[in-house]
């Protein structure tokens, strides 16, 4: 076996049995499975979960990945010190730490609409929220690698996470929203466009989106969004960014990694 | 009275209106007649005319003769070869069944319909089938006809070159029932036609309207499913309208409604179903409306009442699943909402009697954004929209304060 | 066996490491002390590629040591502090150690003196400080690597244990091997080092045989010579004018290791 495999399967092993992990995939089924028992539909079921993904996993990715990778410090230190190449326990590491959140999630999240097939959530619904929640999870578990290898402070680094985790979910959007009042008389269709793609929450809600019904009420609003929304393209565009999303701060994670002094 | 005296002139009666007893006149193979024109203008009061299998090149067929049916056998085929008209009903109390009408082509001339009635009453239009007809059914001028069990197809490729499944124009007292209507401009379609009543049709895929009526009084719709019609169904400038448990399903579009209501005053919405519309019910320069005990599941918006309606009640519905439960275009609503129920109200009922203790704000913030900013719909979902809707309900400061339920229900009527 | 030329490291405006030489005889415990942040575990680091040097070179067995960190098999390291993920087994962290450097020569005496097999099966957050320690020692010594490095290696180990260890090290050097070891109790590593290295402020203000070093102190143990260091130090620190006499000697060189010829 080599030695990524080896560090991911150690850290899948621990993290496992992580009550926290534990208790975030409990929540994740608890919530899914309560909405099904109060006589929600799949696509109700949905679009609940969709704003639980949009707002708890990127706080739980960050800020529990930014202490994890704190805490694994003096480990990470031993691994160092075996006669193996940095570049392969980086991705060990950061697998062992993002799998386990991607995997709480699909099982939390997932096995209640396979439970509840029958109540007429779209399978391509269900696999863009899945998707959706696993492209965040990878994201962000990235970007607080990132944010943990960065600032050697921990309750620095831990403040960090909190202020990307709201400026990505609630500040961000709220500048969009300030710049579609303030600049209303302009052509906004393609900036707006940018500025949704430039937020991985926002890329992950718009992923979803376009598999459900209401997306097309985002494409009446303009021929650029239709198009957009309207065809397979945009999930595809959605669905290839928020993969950039995880590559980019994976990479700039890995550098730090690769340079830092421990 | 002794029973002689009153036959009598019962029997006279009878000699006079039927001097012979009513006939089966055959057409196509082993039958009387070869063609339908020559048995049609053989045809006396009360005769039928069978039309057996085959299909049947002739011109324009005109019933000119009172109390006539036309009837098929084996579903013959009546080819308007893409020239002309198929069947004209030009006398009272006709009957057709049984027939395929197909093929009469387009024209930017004249109304080319499949089968017409034309000023005439009591006319029976059923189990018909109609196949890519400019026009499906049309009743022009004609009361008191039955169109039922018809099934209607069209499959024309713009709004212009084609025309409506069943079309009414002066025709009061109408009973539309039945049918299944696919493809047309407009599925159904009612003008200057009182007192008619549309039951248990289905119109769907329609290029424009599922059911398209105007200036038509005191007409009902009940039971009817309409489903992915390009603009969804749209009622305007009517009094007394009745439109009951109906599906208003699946229209999308940026003009498209489950079901629009346009200057109708005085009418009852009931036990409707909108699912899955860009917007479930708009209502615009309509006035005393009851809307209730509707149910309006996984649309944009469920319902979009502009200032510029007044005196609409809405009670008893349900609103679930929807992207937006109410919006409107100004702070001042005239409308009413009381005691429906709402999938987004978190209240509570201390006393348990099923009401809600604190009112429900339908119209959220976000909807009056999206109103003013139609690029903001961008943000649908989005967490901040959660917050600043929360923000909203907390301390109104935007939405119309008017425009409150303030008898939530806890639990969903029915 | 292991030979640092020269080392120097800066953070930020602070010197850690200047000009630092020191080298490691096989069959030798080379016990490196100084005061808190002289810059001992920044050295350690940078013996491991934990941290990188900004100047001077590092030589393991003869080797330039390389950024892939193949050299890391000629070393055995046990650090200070031991946290291994607490849902990890015992049997686990050992196993990952193992699987991370195959086909190395392994030793299983200390695994076997500190009973291993009878914790394999316990999670390591339910061990107590002593017992993830010894896990710790296991682990550095799970392998027949040419060097050991040794972070405060008996802190927290019961006297038992402490002593099943010292015989380990100083079986490790009757096999010819070099240990480099850290401790706060000098008097323990009086016991087991046959070289010194005194580190204060980034320097390397002795580095010899502790035998050198109490005839040059006129000490008795290695407790009173490195005492005595530190005292000077601090002296010439407050008033910077005076010039110590005690730590004006030459850095100690080892002779090359007769591999590297």
């Amino acid at each position: 076996m080599n030695i990524v495999s080896l560090v991911l399967l150690a850290g899948l092993r621990d993290l496992s049995r992580n009550r926290w992990i534990v208790a975030y995939a409990l929540c994740f089924l608890g919530i899914a499975e309560g909405l099904f028992w109060f006589g929600g539909t799949g696509p109700q079921v949905l679009l609940s979960l969709l704003n639980l993904v949009l707002l708890v996993l990127p706080l739980v990715a960050l800020v529990f990945g930014t202490i994890h990778v704190y805490a694994s410090r003096e480990f990470v230190e031993l691994l160092l010190a075996q006669p193996v190449p940095r570049r392969q326990l980086f991705a060990g590491l950061y697998l062992g730490l993002a799998l386990p959140l991607a995997g709480a999630f699909v099982v939390g999240a997932g096995v209640p609409f396979v439970v509840h097939a029958h109540d007429g959530a779209t399978l391509g619904g269900v696999a863009a929220l899945l998707a959706a929640g696993v492209g965040l999870s990878l994201a962000f578990a990235a970007i607080a690698t990132w944010i943990a290898l960065r600032t050697d402070d921990r309750l620095k680094g831990v403040g960090i996470a909190l202020g990307v985790w709201l400026a990505s979910t609630v500040i961000y959007d709220g500048l969009v929203l300030g710049a579609t009042a303030a600049f209303g008389d302009y052509p906004l269709e393609r900036p707006l466009l940018a500025l949704m793609l430039a937020n991985p929450v926002d890329v992950a809600r718009v992923l979803v989106l376009t598999q459900l019904d209401v997306s097309a009420l985002m494409g009446y609003t303009g021929a650029l969004f239709q198009h957009t929304f309207g065809t397979a393209l945009g999930t595809g565009v959605a669905g290839a960014t928020l993969v950039v999303w995880c590559v980019v701060p994976l990479a700039l994670a890995g550098r730090r990694f690769l340079r830092r002094d421990f | 009275m002794t029973l002689p005296v009153a036959l009598g002139p019962m029997l006279l009666s009878l000699m006079v209106v039927a001097p012979k007893p009513a006939a089966d006149l055959t057409v196509g193979p082993g039958g009387h007649f070869a063609t339908i024109t020559a048995a049609l203008a053989a045809a006396q009061p009360g005769d039928r005319v069978l039309v057996r299998a085959g299909t049947y090149r002739e011109a324009t067929l005109v019933v000119r003769t009172p109390r006539v049916t036309v009837q098929g056998e084996g579903w013959p085929v009546l080819d308007g070869q893409g020239a002309r008209e198929v069947l004209v009903i030009a006398a009272d109390d006709v009957t057709v069944r049984g027939l395929v009408a197909t093929n009469t082509g387009v024209s930017n001339l004249e109304d080319r319909a499949g089968i017409r009635a034309k000023d005439v009453r009591n006319c029976v239009i059923e189990h018909n089938r109609l196949r890519d007809n400019l026009w499906g059914i049309y009743l022009q001028r004609s009361a008191d006809c039955v169109v039922r069990d018809n099934d209607i197809e069209a499959h024309g490729e713009r709004q212009t070159t084609s025309g409506n499944g069943i079309h009414l124009w002066y025709s009061p007292g109408a009973r539309i029932e039945r049918n299944h209507i696919r493809g047309h401009r407009d599925g159904i379609y009612f003008e200057f036609s009182q007192h008619g009543v549309t039951r248990d049709n289905v119109s769907e895929r329609s290029q424009r309207y599922g059911l398209h009526f105007m200036f038509s009084d005191s007409c009902s719709y009940v039971h009817n499913t309409f489903r992915e019609n390009t603009s969804g169904v749209a009622v305007m400038y009517s009094r007394g309208v009745v439109i009951s448990g109906n599906r208003f399903e699946r229209s999308w579009g940026s003009a498209a409604y489950g079901l629009l209501l346009k200057d109708i005053s005085g009418g009852e919405i009931s036990s409707n179903t909108f699912d899955r519309n860009s917007t479930g019910l708009f209502v615009e320069g309509s006035s005393r409306l009851e809307v209730r005990g509707n149910t309006f599941t996984q649309n944009g918006w469920a319902a979009k009442v502009l200032a510029d309606a007044d005196e609409n009640r809405f009670t008893g519905n349900r609103f679930s699943g929807n992207a937006f439960d109410v919006t409107t275009n100004s702070r001042s609503a005239n409308s009413t909402f009381d005691g429906n129920w709402w999938d987004a109200y978190a209240g509570y009922d201390l006393n348990k009697d099923g009401v809600g203790d604190t009112a429900f704000h339908p119209v959220r913030l976000f909807a009056l954004v999206v109103e003013q900013h139609p690029a903001a719909l961008l943000l649908l979902r989005s967490p901040l929209v959660a917050v600043l809707d929360a923000a909203e309900r907390v301390l109104p400061v935007l939405t119309p304060e008017t425009l409150v339920d303030h008898h939530p229900l806890m639990r969903p009527p029915r | 066996m292991i030979t640092l030329d020269t080392i120097r490291k800066r953070f930020g405006v602070l010197d850690v490491l200047q000009d630092v030489s020191l080298a490691l005889r096989p069959g030798a415990v080379t016990a490196l002390v100084g005061p808190n942040g002289s810059g001992k575990t920044t050295l350690i680091k940078i013996v491991l590629g934990l941290t990188r040097a900004d100047h001077g070179t590092l030589h393991v067995d003869g080797r330039v040591a390389d950024e892939a960190g193949a050299y890391r098999k000629a070393i055995g390291y046990m650090p200070q502090a031991a946290h291994f993920p607490s849902n990890l087994r015992v049997g686990d962290v050992l196993d990952l150690v193992r699987r991370l450097r195959p086909g190395e020569a392994t030793d299983d005496d200390l695994g076997r003196a500190f009973a291993m097999d009878e914790i394999s099966d316990k999670f390591v957050g339910t061990l107590s400080g002593g017992t993830r320690q010894k896990v710790n020692a296991v682990i550095a010594f799970l392998f027949r690597p040419a060097v050991l490095i040794l972070d405060e290696p008996t802190a927290g180990l019961d006297p038992l244990a402490a002593k099943v260890l010292k015989d380990k090290i100083r079986a490790v050097r009757h096999e010819g091997r070099s240990v480099l070891v850290t401790s706060h109790i000098l008097a323990e590593l009086e016991s087991l080092a046959d070289d010194v290295a005194f580190l204060c402020d980034g320097r390397m203000r002795f580095a010899g045989p502790v035998a050198d070093l109490l005839r040059r102190t006129g000490e008795r143990s290695l407790e009173d010579a490195i005492a005595g260091l530190m005292r000077s130090e601090r002296a010439s620190h407050r008033s910077a004018s005076t010039v110590s006499a005690a730590i004006q000697m030459p850095p100690w060189r080892a002779p090359e290791p007769e591999g590297a010829a």
